[in-house]
């Protein structure tokens, strides 16, 4: 096995399926000659030439829509959308089309498509560069939306989205595209979507983060244990759209106390789902209010005050004590 | 520094085979045999009078809105009919001759215009996708299904269809842009209809022709009168050999005109005037193609007759079956299909809650 970064992980998983299949084509802005601006599709286009490693004009929309033909076709499109905060002027194609192709055509056509975008901040990067909106997405039905949170999840969860019969919208948490390594096996290795992970054990409380959010989260954890003697049980999500509830719930019904994590904005986050599933499936076991850990109401801070914002492993552990506390 | 004139050395050609009273120029004449023609006009008399019929059930009460196709038969039929069956159809909302010429049968129509999206289902041997009401946007698909096509190394093409009003959506630009780039066999089919909804084609853009548009891409751009269908048919015909011989895309706009309403929840006396109306009946492109036919002497006033009588009892059988249909289609549990491959846990908690709110009900109604 070699430690890898998660750049390098999503490459292998890229690499791998291409030479599986000759339907997996990739297309995007700078993912050819250039192998993306994070070096993700890096020498792909060397072994696959420019047939299958498409460079694309400057179109967000055309990048999708082409992508949207593809798939209909029979193609597996995997798509780069540079950063996730210029997908929007391609979200009425994710949302008018792509989710919608299997349904409108009444199971005669599906889009087994992946968007690949970086989300997230903690980069230092101009506006549009650092925002997280995974829920425009895990809000649309007919989608899937995948969240990796290191090298070894990445890769297996790319190979899954790539095989999956309907759209995949791939965020990648470009704060740690290259923050540490993994070891990854060669072997391929899937995860499946809509399963969520247990990364640590515990019975006190229940800690559920995804994406960038996983390493304070961690942290948190640790620090709970060895400064406040709590044992906290730490979920991935690694998929937020479906929701996989039946982990999370289980394990409440375990420790009747959870706290959320996500850097998205509070108000109708990934949180206040996952804490309405907890309120149908848990509520009886609940022993004290659950906490959300968030980003806030606002637009993402340029970056001299964008750690301000994040949710950090203080921020969690404070309202895990909150929890713990009642 | 000098200030020169840079040569750019496209133009865009207008064609007309058949004027107003159906004449002919001898000389753009498409050949096209007779049992061809024939099921043009078949079709394009069907679309006309299935349409009317449409209107009449639609101001009965009896379907839903919709949007009407009369006057713009010859501009997408005239296309559609330059296309194979493996050819990929790629259809806005204002091709019904063309999906009827392709082959989806009538009661579909009054299916999805009755709310039931069984009503586009596309059959397993046809390559036509459903139709795309977001203006425009389902151009870039033609794109995609195009270069898909020509990876897979087969010869087929695709067509996007779309109006004057696309034109100044940002997809019909990055649309030509892709196709022109990635040399994909495409062709687009614009029909110029004057109207998006209130929004005459004068305002649309200040550019003499919608055609021209296709030069700034590096694709030729033509310009048809769309009431010919067989000026259609022959600029369709030339782009789709083009494309399929590795030529590339095309952008062609027919010249219509919308007869009726945009939908028919819209009021047109609002915004154009009667006598507008008045000057494009005059340039009717059924009647126009019927002048030809009978001076070419394959078809006569006794067979537009019996054609009549024909097609009269196809629609109401369509109308009959589909209202049969429709009694074996109200279950409403069945809108949770199609949403993925595999249903997710938690859309099957939703689904069967439903059930059984669906079960109370029925009881309830049993004893109440």
């Amino acid at each position: 096995m070699a430690k890898m970064t998660m750049v390098q992980a999503l490459n292998l998983a890229l690499q791998q399926e291409m030479g599986n299949d000759d339907s997996v084509i990739l297309l995007g802005e700078d993912v050819g000659v250039d192998g993306g601006v994070f070096r993700v599709t890096d020498a792909l286009i060397d072994q696959f030439g420019d047939e299958r490693v498409l460079d694309t004009p400057l179109a967000e929309s055309a990048i999708v829509g082409m992508s949207i033909g593809m798939a209909v076709y029979g193609l597996k499109p995997v798509c780069e959308i540079q950063f996730s905060g210029f997908s929007y002027q391609n979200f009425h194609q994710i949302e008018n089309h792509a989710a919608r192709f299997r349904w409108r055509s009444q199971g005669r056509y599906n889009v087994p498509m992946v968007m690949r975008t970086p989300y997230g901040g903690g980069v230092r990067a101009l506006e549009h560069h650092s925002e997280s909106r995974e829920v425009y997405w895990a809000h649309t039905p007919g989608l899937k939306m995948v969240i990796p949170s290191g090298p070894r999840n990445a890769r297996a969860l790319l190979v899954s989205a790539i095989r999956d019969p309907d759209p995949v919208i791939f965020y990648e948490p470009k704060a740690i595209y290259r923050a540490f390594r993994e070891e990854v096996p060669e072997k391929e290795e899937v995860i499946p979507i809509g399963k969520s992970q247990i990364v640590r054990e515990g019975q006190d409380l229940t800690l559920i983060a995804y994406g960038a959010m996983m390493r304070p989260t961690l942290e948190a954890a640790v620090t709970l244990k060895e400064k406040h003697g709590v044992e906290a049980e730490v979920i991935d999500l690694l998929t937020i759209a479906p929701l996989d509830d039946e982990l999370f719930v289980q394990s409440v019904l375990k420790t009747g106390r959870a706290v959320v994590v996500h850097e998205a904005p509070r108000s109708f986050g990934a949180g206040a789902e996952i804490i309405t599933r907890l309120m149908e499936k848990a509520f009886y076991y609940l022993e004290a209010p659950i906490e959300r850990v968030t980003g806030f109401d606002i637009i993402m801070p340029l970056f001299s005050r964008e750690k301000a914002y994040l949710p950090d492993a203080q921020r969690i552990v404070r309202a895990a004590n909150k929890v713990m506390s009642v | 520094m000098p200030r020169n004139e840079i040569n750019i050395p496209d133009k865009v050609e207008y064609i007309s085979i058949l004027n107003e009273d159906g004449e002919l120029d001898k000389a753009l004449e498409p050949e096209i045999p007779e049992e061809f023609l024939l099921r043009l006009y078949r079709t394009m008399y069907l679309a006309r009078k299935f349409d009317e019929r449409l209107l009449s059930l639609q101001r009965q009460g009896r379907i839903g809105t919709f949007p009407p196709i009369s006057g713009q038969e010859a501009a997408h039929l005239g296309a559609a009919a330059a296309l194979l069956p493996a050819d990929w159809f790629v259809p806005a909302f204002r091709e019904t001759a063309a999906e009827i010429w392709r082959g989806r049968s009538l009661e579909s129509v009054i299916l999805y215009n009755n709310g039931f999206n069984e009503g586009v289902g596309i059959p397993e041997d046809s390559n036509d996708l459903p139709i795309s009401v977001p203006v425009g946007s389902q151009i870039l698909h033609a794109v995609g299904l195009a270069w898909a096509a020509r990876y897979r190394q087969t010869d087929a093409v695709a067509m996007a269809f779309f109006g004057d009003g696309a034109t100044s959506e940002g997809d019909f630009h990055e649309g030509l842009n892709f196709a022109s780039v990635f040399q994909a066999p495409a062709i687009f089919l614009c029909q110029n209809n004057h109207w998006a909804i209130s929004y005459p084609r004068s305002k649309q853009t200040r550019s003499k022709t919608l055609a021209q548009k296709a030069l700034a891409y590096g694709m030729p751009g033509i310009q048809v009168d769309g009431n010919d269908i067989l000026a259609v048919y022959a600029a369709a015909r030339e782009a789709v050999d083009r494309a399929r011989s590795g030529g590339g895309p095309t952008l062609i706009e027919c010249v219509t005109y919308r007869m009726a309403v945009h939908t028919t929840a819209d009021d047109p006396k609002r915004y154009r005037s009667e006598e507008e109306v008045e000057q494009w009946k005059k340039r009717d492109p059924i009647a126009r193609f019927q002048n030809y036919l009978i001076d070419k002497g394959v078809l006569s006033e006794d067979k537009i007759t019996g054609l009549d009588s024909k097609i009269g009892k196809e629609i109401q059988s369509a109308i009959d079956r589909s209202e049969e249909q429709m009694k074996s289609l109200g279950n409403p549990i069945d809108m949770f299909e199609h949403t993925y491959a595999e249903i997710p846990p938690y859309l099957k908690e939703q689904k069967e809650a439903f059930a059984r709110e669906l079960a109370e009900k029925g009881k309830e109604e049993d004893h109440g």
